[in-house]
């Protein structure tokens, strides 16, 4: 098996004398003998992509950043992590902050960014205590902050703050989390201008993942092309899987990408309670397409194979369904989630996830009609692509493909046929409804 | 109630002023710290933070209200948030809601009688694999089932 990079099996490793004794801010200081330049090429050569879920590649992310403008250059890691489903980033907060901190140190320095802010939601209590403790260690020690100066050195010196969420989904989203960090009410920006251009305070700043940041020590230190042999050559490295639902052993598993679905359900989670068969599976957090059994035989966790079988990686938080599970159910709860979420700027999703949801109450209450897919699946369509951010898209490829993959399911729950005066406009894939043009309204 | 903040508080104030280029900045932390000590927002504490921070009260009223962390009403010494999102959901959550509101004889979104208890049903806190679970103030308990959960009732109860 492929050596662990994020979740080292070595006790108290989040202590920093244990860090220090293994190596730990050593790799800071061979990286302040490299070029800037030449530390982001090898985050290039290694193939790493953002772990937040859009597999942007990195390397090229922090290409975009401007060197030696007037306004200081920004970093933020994205610690907001609450798409359900996924549990993966405060394991890093617990068990190797460190490791975060010193991946913070080499990217403020690639980046050339003398303030770093890590954004933690913050429901995360006890993580946020865990972080900031590892943090005033660090500074403690001179590892951080001007400091730093003395204690390697060098001319660079980067300071670094957690800023607290206080229980806003939307402010995962990299505008939004920087309006969030600005004192606002969290509301993702229009893009472009992008955060490089345009970011915190106006000036360019760059967002990466607390899981990203976390894997830069080890390319630095073993460098790009190590990074780039381990797992899919087009979407390298180990992912942090957290698996949770109907497993025997729910928890986060660091796997090299290209890892069997399979595997991971039935080898590491331990397989379903009480032998039942899997009806679904949710490959990467609630808002990508959830699975069907049968298309999770041979399918490798990684962003092209989940591409190509319809859904996505998203953070790589598996929920498994047995096959007792209620889609219906499912689907309802999800799209309360994003209903609850949205932040009501774009009128498509704020009016469209309530609309959507009344409409699966409804079936779930016994009082849908076999339109009501047909108009699921329309208000989705409105929402899709209609939005500022991408919470638009999230909350509706779940109704659109779950709907799809478990239609005969959500058939069987509509147990009214519609009466309407006039035939609907919404075309139902199980009846033929004329056109609007030919319905004779008088 | 007169609102203000001890000179150990304003010189807090200050430290995190001082990690951010705009005062606006300081706002979030603030108001946690108004949380902390006054238990909840209310209309007074925003029209402090906004003078603190020489900002408008529409902005800390627009701000406060986004954000679901912060009680724009008072809450029982203990506020219990169980998430029932989907993880939670197939591993029992609303079993668990539904114990908890017997137990305590309140619904969700209500405070006890006592003001020791108040339920809140709340979206995904990040405990998937470890599903249900349930916050109570700061601290999460997890793997929990009606069982354990009534202990820890009692518990807080006896508190």
């Amino acid at each position: 098996m492929t050596e662990k990079i994020l979740l080292k099996d070595i006790p108290n490793y989040r202590d920093i004398e244990v860090y220090k004794q293994h190596g730990g801010y050593q790799i800071f200081k061979k990286a302040l003998q490299r070029k800037p330049e030449e530390i982001i090429d090898e985050v290039k050569k290694s193939g790493l992509r953002g772990r937040g879920g859009a597999c942007f590649p990195t390397g090229m992310k922090w290409g975009f950043m401007p060197k030696g403008g007037e306004k200081p250059n920004y970093l933020c890691i994205n610690g907001d992590e609450s798409e359900p489903g996924s549990f993966k980033d405060r394991q890093i907060f617990e068990f190797n902050p460190h490791q975060l901190i010193e991946g913070i140190l080499i990217s403020a320095y690639a980046i050339n960014s003398p303030t770093c802010y890590i954004y933690i939601r913050g429901e995360y209590g006890k993580w946020i205590k865990l972080m900031q403790k590892a943090l005033d260690d660090a500074y403690s020690q001179g590892f951080v902050g001007e400091e730093m100066k003395k204690t390697f050195k060098c001319d660079f010196f980067t300071n670094i703050y957690i800023h607290k969420g206080a229980g806003a989904y939307i402010c995962g989203e990299e505008s939004a989390l920087m309006n969030s960090i600005e004192g606002k009410r969290g509301y993702p920006r229009v893009k472009p201008p992008f955060p490089p251009q345009y970011g915190l305070w106006g000036c360019p700043t760059t967002v990466n993942n607390v899981e990203t940041i976390s894997n830069i020590p080890a390319i630095v230190d073993k460098g790009g092309e190590w990074f780039a042999s381990i797992g899919e050559p087009k979407h390298p490295g180990t992912l942090l899987f957290g698996i949770s639902g109907h497993v025997n052993n729910p928890g986060v598993y660091e796997l090299p990408t290209g890892t069997l679905l399979s595997d991971i359900i039935y080898k590491y989670a331990g397989g379903v309670p009480g032998d039942k068969k899997i009806k679904s599976v949710i490959p990467g957090g609630s808002s990508v397409p959830p699975l069907r059994s049968e298309q999770i035989d041979g399918l490798k966790m990684d962003a092209e194979s989940l591409k190509a079988a319809g859904s996505s990686i998203g953070t790589g938080g598996i929920i498994v369904m047995d096959e007792d599970s209620d889609m219906v159910r499912v689907l309802t709860r999800i799209t309360h989630f994003y209903h609850h979420e949205s932040c009501g700027q774009c009128t498509p999703c704020r009016e469209g996830t309530g609309w959507m949801l009344k409409v699966l109450h409804r079936i779930e209450e016994g009082n849908g009609t076999s339109h009501d897919l047909d108009l699921l699946i329309d208000v989705a369509n409105n929402i899709e692509g209609h939005t500022i951010c991408a919470l638009g898209d999230a909350a509706a490829w779940p109704v659109k493909y779950t709907i799809e993959r478990f239609r005969d399911e959500f058939e069987s729950r509509v147990s009214k046929s519609l009466q309407l005066p006039v035939i609907n406009k919404v075309h139902s894939m199980r009846e033929t409804s004329a056109p609007l043009a030919e319905v004779n309204v008088g | 109630m007169k609102i203000e903040f001890n000179e150990n508080e304003l010189k807090q104030v200050e430290e995190i002023k001082k990690r951010y280029p705009t005062t606006q900045a300081a706002l979030m932390p603030v108001l946690y710290m108004i949380q902390e000590k006054y238990g909840w927002i209310s209309k007074e504490t925003m029209q402090f933070a906004a003078q603190l921070l020489d900002i408008t009260e529409e902005h800390v009223l627009g701000v406060v209200t986004f954000y679901t962390m912060y009680n724009s009403k008072p809450v029982g010494k203990y506020h219990l948030q169980v998430c029932t999102n989907v993880s939670c959901m197939i591993r029992g959550a609303y079993d668990l809601m539904k114990s908890i509101e017997q137990e305590l004889g309140i619904r969700k979104g209500e405070t006890t009688s006592d003001q020791k208890f108040t339920i809140t049903e709340v979206e995904c806190l990040g405990s998937c694999g470890t599903a249900p679970m349930i916050q109570v103030n700061d601290d999460y308990y997890e793997n929990l089932t009606i069982e354990s959960t009534r202990t820890l009732l009692s518990n807080l109860k006896n508190n």
